[in-house]
Order: structure tokens, then C-alpha cells, then sequence
């Protein structure tokens, strides 16, 4: 990465155990993000893929403090927002302004009892960045207007929507306190596929326009590697590799990615019949009693003694390319 | 498809519609296909656009207010639709049988793997020994890849893992033989990397059983990965059918061309910008005179928003309903 870009967001070792309840007083926990460390650049857009369970949702929510981090550090433009050594948890409401989210479900995601006015006003009055009510209603009918929505849907409720116009409206409330950071969470698989590329234009457009930056999370890695400029790959909490997209869908080095790069379904019957395709054995283990070691040693085919026993780190193995796996070191 | 091929099964102009409160919704709208044996055909749809109804309709599971109102489907010779209860009864899970997209809310969590397995055979089979059935079904759990039959046999199916569940479902509807497997979206709900061991399973057993499946889904990479034809559907019509190469290699629809150039691709070289199909899909309470796809279409002439468009023979199976063929096809008798 050229040094004159700026770091807008660095994750540091960042955890997040959930408490579950167990029978007894033995307390047990879901190791949901064992150990993030990235950093995502100003404009960028960083991919985060798994398969479901993996930590992918929990870190994104986590890097906003949506859910308060286990340990770690969160630092947003240069300043920690959170550092669980020095004991900083700052007040995140005015850095609300500039991180926000998109979530995964929009129906869910939007409150049914209020209007689409409403629901994109009231973050405007929480950070009262309009004070006269003109303004107020002028800045509303703009954000419908670049979401492609009309400006007479304000007055509308969610359920009178189809999918992909709540998860405008849902991007529309996300833009309202003009944010420089978004984590988008999986914006488009609940939409229909004919309706997923035209929130994907206009996810791309809006970054162009306003210079923002994404951490979009997803599973389905086309989608993820077509809007991302670097890839990270999760499994079972830990980050297994990250690089620029198209290197790490090129010239994928860890196991992991390769298998999950070889199971995509291909819209080519001649050459989705003709790869070889890596099978994995088995499924994910559970975060509550993850595997010791490196936790894909127990579905990889070339665990060595050594993956049993000792975690690997993330280490750069090619310029800009990063994976944690002890074969590499060979 | 070969001519002396023998039809497994052959719908003609299937009608099914929806009969609500709000007024006729016409979830599938004159739809005709055949299927050989030992094929795999492809149905392809967005939600609303009929793929799952016409399935239903196949195995008598179509549920209130849904009602076939014309057409016929004929199984080996045979009108399904003139079936009394009881013969569709006999009929369903031993000639065509099904799997669904969500194998948690379609397996009882009150008994075990193994007596819901057993279940299956026991209805259709009253000579069955239970020995025998138990054996049957450790046979079968071993065939789709489950370890340990033996034990996984008494579990419940909240101690199997998503993907296992798919497989027991998958052994559940194969364990009397059908002649026909409709898979109602099996792999949606599941990961990338257990959707690939599903999709090999199926294919090897496909193989390996001679069943002929339909298979519905909305990804067009699974498509490609198991079918040897395929059906396109747009709101409660097929636009186009087509072998499977065919289709990715020269499709001819102007929603199927729109569909495959919406879509990122893994092994695209730079990713371009995408060309979405704009719009949203029509309301089926009130479709609309002309072709229904014609509202969103680039290329919609003055005919299309007033007259359904008939389907035009590109040969070799290939057919596309669109008005455009026949542009095509008027311009050259002109010259």
C-alpha cells in the first residue's frame, strides 16, 4: 500500500466472545471474532467474505461498536474510539456522523410504524444538522432522490416498498448525517437477482460522488470481489487471508480460500464441469469449542502436526498479500 | 433430446392460479415442457415468478386458495390431475418425490432421522419388515455420505449440521426409487462449500439411480453446474428453454441475456461495471396486456406492450418467447 494513503480506520487484535448460558455455573462463550487486525484505507472498499458463522457480521457490527469489543483496539482517524489496554471507550455519538451501517434484511431493519420521512429524519434531528424545518424536509426529498426513490415516498411506510426500495430507503437513512465510513452487511442477498445489480451501481455510484468508504461484507464472493479493492477472507473468527481482490481470486495462497474460490458456482457449463473442485470433508466446528490450533487444521487436507497445536499469524507472503497458515513458511 | 427417447413426464399449458381476496393472481400462466428420462432440466426464476407453484402442482401439494384451472400433466401415460387423493397418495414419495430449500422446517424434530426414513417405506411397502426397512435406511444414509449410519440413524435432526440435514432429506426422498426428484432450491440455504458437496452428491446419484430431476433455483452457476436443459421463467411464463449450453453460450431472451450480463462473475478479467435489468417484476394481480417482461425491456417495440408474444423455434430444443424473433424473421422475407 503507497504511504501517502490514509488509514481512516486500524483494527488491532480486536475480540468478541459472547456469553451463552450452559447448564451448572461453567460459563461458556461463542468465540465470534477471535483475532481481526486490518486497516482500511480513505475511498477504499474492503471485502470481508466467510460462510455464515464465521465472525464476518460480528466484526463489522463490532468495529462500530454496535457490540461493545471483548478486547482490543478501534482507531478511527488517528484517534482510538476504543482500547481495551488504556481503557478508552469514547462516546461514540459523534462518530455515529461518520460511521454507519446497511444492514442485511431491510424489512426488518426498518420500524414499520414510521414513515420513510421519519425513519431518514430522525437521524438528522439527533445530530441536529437541520434546525429549520425547510431544510429538514429539502434534505429528505434529496436523499430519496439519490437513491433513486421518489420524492413523494417519504410520506409512504416500509411495507408499501417492495425489497430493493426498503434497502434504498435503508442506504437513504445510512447517507441522512453524510457519513465518510459505511459497513454494508450483506446489502443485496436478500434481493432478487435482477434487483442486486442495481443496488450495487448505486452503492459504486454513491462512493465515487461522496468519497466514501466501505467495509461490505458478504458471502457471496463474485459480488464481494467485484465492488471490493481488497479482499479479507474470515474463517470461524480469525482473518485468513487479505489482499487486493483480484490477486486474492488470481492467486489465492491459503487453503481455505482456494476451496472456497473452487465451490462458487460457475454461470459456464463447459468450464465449471472441467475444473478440478476442492471438496471439503465435513462442516464448520462450532465457535463455542473451536478446534486448537490453526482453526481449519480439522477440514484441511495438509494439517500438519504443527496446526494442531499452534495458531498461525497473518504475515505478509507476497507484496500487499497477506494469509495466516504455517505451510506457507516452508 | 433424442425423438424415440420415451417422455417421463409432459405438461401441456398449465394454468395455475391463485385465488385471493385482492382478485386472481395467475402465478403460472400457460407453461408446457417434457422431461426424458435420466434428465436434469433446470427451472429458473426469480421469487413470484412461478418456478416453485408449477412444481407443487406436479406433486399435488398445491396448497389454498391455488387451484389448477388448465392444462394437463402426464406422468408415464398417465393424467396426474384426474388422481384421486388417495392414488396422488401412493403416487407421491414412490415415483416423484421432493426436497425443499429449508431441510430444518421440512424434517419433524420429534422423531428420529431413522424412523422418518422408515416412515417413507413402510407407507408404500406394507410388507416391509422393520429389519429390513432399518436396513434400507442405514443403506441409504451411507449413499449420500453420512459416517457412522449406524449411530446418526437414532439422532434427531437437531444433532445434524445444516448440510447433513440436506443429506438425510436427500435419502429420505430417494429410499423408494422415484422416477422423478424435484429439488426445490436445495442449496440456498446452505454455504458455498457445503452447496458443492450437495451438488456433487446429487450428480453422482443421479448416476448412479437414473432419476430424472427438476431442478429449481434462482442461481444460474448451479444451473450450469447440474442441468442438461434449461427453463427460464418470468412471472408465471417460460421465456425461454434451451440445452444447457446453449442457453449461457447464445441465449436469445432478452431477460435471460439480461440476467447472465447482471451477474458478477469470479472469472471475469476486470470487473466492469454491471448492466442491471432495470425496474422491478410486474404485480401479478395486473399483468399487463403486452408481454409481461415488455415493461422492462430495452429493446420493446409497439407490439409487446399489447400482445403476448408465441414462442419462436430457434431448433434443437431452443425456444424463446419474444417478438423480436419474428422482427428478425419479417425482415428477411422482405429482403
Amino acid at each position: 500500500m503507497t504511504e501517502e494513503r490514509k488509514v481512516l480506520l486500524e483494527v488491532e487484535n480486536l475480540k468478541k466472545y459472547f456469553a451463552v448460558k450452559t447448564g451448572g455455573f461453567k460459563k461458556n462463550y461463542v468465540q465470534a471474532v477471535e483475532s481481526a487486525n486490518f486497516k482500511i484505507y480513505k475511498g477504499e472498499t474492503l471485502g470481508l467474505v466467510g460462510e455464515s458463522g464465521c465472525g464476518k457480521t460480528t466484526l463489522g457490527r463490532t468495529v462500530i461498536r454496535l457490540h461493545e469489543p471483548t478486547s482490543g483496539k478501534i482507531i478511527y482517524d488517528g484517534k482510538p474510539i476504543y482500547d481495551s489496554e488504556k481503557h478508552i471507550a469514547e462516546n461514540m455519538l459523534p462518530y455515529r456522523r461518520k460511521m454507519q451501517i446497511i444492514f442485511q434484511d431491510p424489512s426488518a431493519s426498518l420500524d414499520p410504524r414510521m414513515t420513510v420521512g421519519e425513519i431518514i429524519g430522525e437521524a438528522i434531528d439527533i445530530h441536529k444538522l437541520c434546525p429549520n424545518k425547510k431544510d429538514r424536509t429539502d434534505r429528505i426529498r434529496e436523499l430519496l432522490s439519490e437513491v433513486g426513490l421518489n420524492t413523494e415516498h417519504a410520506n409512504r411506510f416500509p411495507h408499501e416498498f417492495s425489497g430493493g426500495q426498503q434497502q434504498r430507503v435503508g442506504i437513504a437513512r445510512a447517507l441522512a448525517v453524510n457519513p465518510e465510513f459505511i459497513v454494508c452487511d450483506e446489502p443485496i442477498s436478500a434481493l432478487d437477482v435482477s434487483i442486486q445489480s442495481q443496488v450495487v451501481n448505486m452503492l459504486e455510484d454513491l462512493q465515487t460522488e461522496k468519497g466514501l468508504t466501505y467495509l461490505f461484507i458478504a458471502h457471496d464472493i463474485s459480488v464481494v470481489r467485484h465492488i471490493s479493492d481488497r479482499i479479507g477472507v474470515m474463517y470461524l473468527g480469525c482473518m485468513v487471508e487479505l489482499a487486493d481482490s483480484y490477486e486474492l481470486c488470481s492467486n489465492p495462497i491459503h487453503p481455505y480460500t482456494k476451496t472456497l474460490l473452487s465451490a462458487v458456482p460457475l454461470p459456464d457449463p463447459v468450464k465449471s464441469r472441467a475444473r478440478d473442485r476442492i471438496i471439503l470433508e465435513g462442516d464448520i466446528p462450532s465457535p463455542i469449542n473451536p478446534p486448537s490450533g490453526c482453526r481449519f487444521h480439522t477440514r484441511c487436507p495438509y494439517a500438519t502436526e504443527r496446526c494442531k497445536q499452534e495458531m498461525p499469524v497473518l504475515k505478509e507472503y507476497a507484496p500487499k498479500h497477506f494469509a495466516a497458515c504455517h505451510l506457507l513458511e516452508q | 433430446m433424442m425423438e424415440d427417447n420415451k417422455k417421463l413426464i409432459e405438461i401441456k399449458d398449465l394454468k395455475v392460479s391463485f385465488f385471493t381476496p385482492a382478485g386472481e393472481v395467475k402465478a403460472v400462466d400457460g407453461i408446457s415442457y417434457e422431461l426424458g428420462y435420466n434428465e436434469v432440466m433446470g427451472v429458473v426464476g426469480e421469487s413470484g415468478s412461478g418456478k416453485s407453484v408449477e412444481a407443487y402442482s406436479i406433486i399435488g401439494l398445491l396448497q389454498n386458495p391455488g387451484k389448477v384451472i388448465g392444462g394437463s400433466i402426464t406422468f408415464e401415460g398417465e393424467d396426474l390431475l384426474a388422481y384421486t387423493p388417495e392414488q396422488m397418495r401412493q403416487f407421491r414419495g414412490n415415483k416423484v418425490s421432493m426436497i425443499f430449500q429449508n431441510p430444518m422446517t421440512c424434517l419433524n424434530p420429534v422423531y428420529t432421522i431413522g424412523n422418518q426414513l422408515m416412515e417413507a417405506l413402510t407407507v408404500h411397502d406394507s410388507k416391509i419388515t422393520k429389519e429390513e426397512a432399518r436396513a434400507r435406511a442405514i443403506e441409504m444414509l451411507e449413499k449420500v455420505g453420512i459416517n457412522n449410519a449406524e449411530k446418526r440413524i437414532n439422532q434427531y435432526p437437531h444433532e445434524f449440521s445444516g448440510g447433513m440435514r440436506q443429506r438425510a432429506m436427500i435419502a429420505m426422498a430417494l429410499i423408494c426409487k422415484p422416477k422423478l426428484l424435484i429439488a426445490d432450491e436445495p442449496t440456498t440455504a446452505l454455504d458455498v462449500t457445503i452447496q458443492a458437496q450437495i451438488l456433487e452428491l446429487m450428480k453422482e446419484l443421479q448416476k448412479k439411480e437414473n432419476t430424472s430431476i427438476i431442478f429449481i433455483t434462482h442461481n444460474l452457476g448451479v444451473v450450469a453446474e447440474i442441468c442438461d436443459k434449461v427453463s427460464v421463467m418470468y412471472a408465471g411464463r417460460i421465456v425461454e428453454q434451451a440445452k444447457v449450453e446453449d442457453l449461457f453460450y447464445n441465449p436469445q431472451h432478452p431477460y435471460t441475456k439480461g440476467l447472465l450480463a447482471s451477474q458478477p462473475r469470479i472469472d471475469e478479467e476486470e470487473p466492469e461495471r454491471l448492466i442491471p435489468i432495470e425496474g422491478t417484476p410486474i404485480d401479478l394481480l395486473n399483468p399487463p396486456s403486452g408481454c409481461n417482461f415488455g415493461p422492462r425491456c430495452k429493446d420493446c417495440m409497439k407490439i409487446c406492450l399489447t400482445k403476448k408474444p408465441p414462442f419462436a423455434d430457434l431448433g434443437d430444443g431452443h425456444i424463446s418467447a419474444c417478438w423480436l424473433h419474428f422482427k428478425d424473421l419479417k425482415g428477411k422475407k422482405e429482403e
